[in-house]
């Protein structure tokens, strides 16, 4: 039976109601980091704590990747299916700046400081069926134009 | 003890299939002891590096084995600058009164595929496409063009000039003029930079002979000396390649050091600085590393590229052979490449692409992964 399997453990709570990425902060200088890291790349402190990072921040850049990467990419991708994707790094406030791929890729409708929200969707599926799950950058939605 | 480089070699750059990248830095140690008229035999040590080609110390396999201590270096776009600084070192201290530093390369068509685990990133970062150099560079500039008003065509003029560059330099890879029409509208690959924009993995080789500069006039007429050589990694807070998260508070990176070290140890300022060869892996590298090199201000680079200041004939002529851009970057060749080209310019000997008005001090710099700057301060 397929399930869904995170991509790596420990990089975003999973299974949860509300999956979010996790990051670890400094108990001796406050400073966050993700992935989780085991010593403060700030201050070379070994005590940190994890927490969950926020789940909306602002795009700081971003590109698009309009060629297919070589391995390690694993996708389910062949050069011919493959779409750009975008990519970019998203400040969650009080935490850090994450780089993530981008559910957008058309530059027109991406540009610095705009609103994005950490989602959590299928990267790939294997040959026994489960599909591997990873977290992505979306716009977050403009609100309904009325009449 | 100060030091000075007495011979220099080069084989040229881009693709060489009848030579191996470990035979293309023979032939360029050869050139480079002919030039300081000495033997392999003569030298006391050595530092090299190759990143794809095999052991640099393999040269031993063609040069003659002679039981000098010989090192590989191994630090990514900054291994060639990385060779040169311990060779400096060794000189400076004493240890040594010569010795041979080399670099060559040999890499496959494409793209660099880094892997994770070798910079203690998980694979997960590479899986889902994360782990590309011309991400970073592409995402570098572009927040750079956002903060600092840089345009398109100001990108478009820097790779411009690096092939008219490079079609004046027999030794570069790509010798044909390209118009920065021509780099705009050619296939973008990693928005805003398209691929006339950036510069290819290739193959070449360097090597130089380096001595104490009271012994530099036994080996030639016009030694070049080596002011300063310095390394520097990153700071917290910078932000570099490879890296799935930056910190809020940004710090400056290791370019801005490694400069700001180089000036004081060399006494000179970048008004006093000639001619300059900074890393061009991409044209924006180009733009932004004007600034944190001391160059200029941010964001001055757009009137400066526009009105062709770093052009050969400028006032702040900027690489002068063509750069990454015009002759590839086999990874441990191409630092070396950038003090090649300044020694050739401050002995005047860069032919259609020399420098007027005899050159006194030159400059070099790369940058290379995760996070690392080398430069070095000439003087005739």
């Amino acid at each position: 039976m397929s399930k869904q399997v995170p991509i790596v453990e420990g990089l975003f709570t999973w299974p949860a109601e509300q999956p979010a990425l996790l990051g670890s902060r400094c108990n001796n200088c406050g400073v966050a980091a993700f992935p989780v890291a085991q010593s403060c790349m700030a201050c070379s402190g070994q005590d940190v704590s994890v927490e969950e990072l926020p789940g909306r921040g602002t795009l700081w850049t971003w590109t698009v990747q309009r060629f297919m990467p070589k391995p390690p990419y694993h996708s389910n991708e062949t050069p011919e299916t493959f779409q750009p994707y975008g990519v970019g790094y998203l400040e969650l406030p009080g935490g850090v700046r994450v780089e993530g791929r981008l559910t957008e890729n058309d530059p027109e409708k991406i540009r610095i400081g705009m609103e994005m929200d950490v989602v959590f969707d299928t990267w790939r599926t294997e040959d026994n069926g489960d599909e591997i799950i990873t977290f992505f950058f979306r716009p977050v939605s403009e609100p309904a134009q009325e009449g | 003890m100060d030091v000075a480089i007495v011979g220099i070699g080069i084989h040229p750059f881009g693709r060489t299939p009848s030579r191996t990248g470990l035979q293309q830095g023979a032939y360029a140690a050869r050139l480079a002891l002919q030039d300081a008229g000495v033997e392999w035999k003569d030298m006391q040590f050595a530092f090299g590096g190759s990143a794809s080609a095999g052991n640099a110390d393999a040269l031993g396999n063609e040069l003659g084995l002679t039981g000098i201590p010989f090192i590989n270096v191994a630090n990514g776009c900054a291994t060639g600058g990385s060779s040169l600084m311990a060779a400096y070192a060794a000189i400076k201290s004493g240890e040594h009164d010569i010795g041979l530093v080399a670099g060559f390369d040999k890499h496959d068509r494409g793209a660099f595929n880094a892997d994770p685990a070798a910079l203690g990133i998980g694979q997960w970062y590479g899986e889902v496409g994360l782990m590309m150099t011309t991400q970073f560079f592409a995402m570098k500039i572009q927040k750079y063009m956002h903060d600092y008003g840089i345009s398109a065509d100001t990108l478009a003029k820097v790779a411009e000039k690096a092939f008219s560059n490079g079609a004046l330099n027999p030794n570069a890879w790509r010798r044909e003029p390209v118009s920065a029409e021509q780099v705009a509208d050619s296939m973008m690959l990693n928005d805003p930079l398209t691929k006339f924009m950036f510069c290819s993995p290739a193959e070449g080789g360097v090597a130089l002979v380096l001595c104490r500069a009271d012994k530099a006039k036994n080996y030639c007429d016009s030694p070049v000396y080596l002011k300063s050589a310095v390394l520097r990694s990153r700071r917290f807070g910078s932000f570099e390649v490879f890296a799935p998260s930056q910190a809020l508070q940004q710090v400056d990176g290791p370019t801005v050091d490694a400069s700001k070290a180089a000036f004081e140890m060399a006494g000179v300022g970048p008004g006093d600085i000639d001619v300059a060869q900074l890393q061009d892996t991409e044209s924006g590298a180009e733009v932004m590393h004007m600034a944190e090199n001391g160059f200029c201000e941010h964001g001055e680079q757009e009137q400066l590229i526009q009105s062709g200041a770093t052009h050969i004939g400028g006032s702040m002529p900027i690489n002068t052979d063509g750069g990454c851009l015009a002759n590839g970057e086999p990874i441990g060749a191409s630092g070396l490449r950038q003090v090649y080209e300044n020694v050739l310019q401050l002995r005047g000997q860069a032919g259609d692409h020399q420098v007027p008005g005899d050159p006194r001090l030159g400059y070099t710099h790369v940058y290379g992964a995760p996070g690392i700057s080398a430069v070095t301060i000439l003087q005739r």
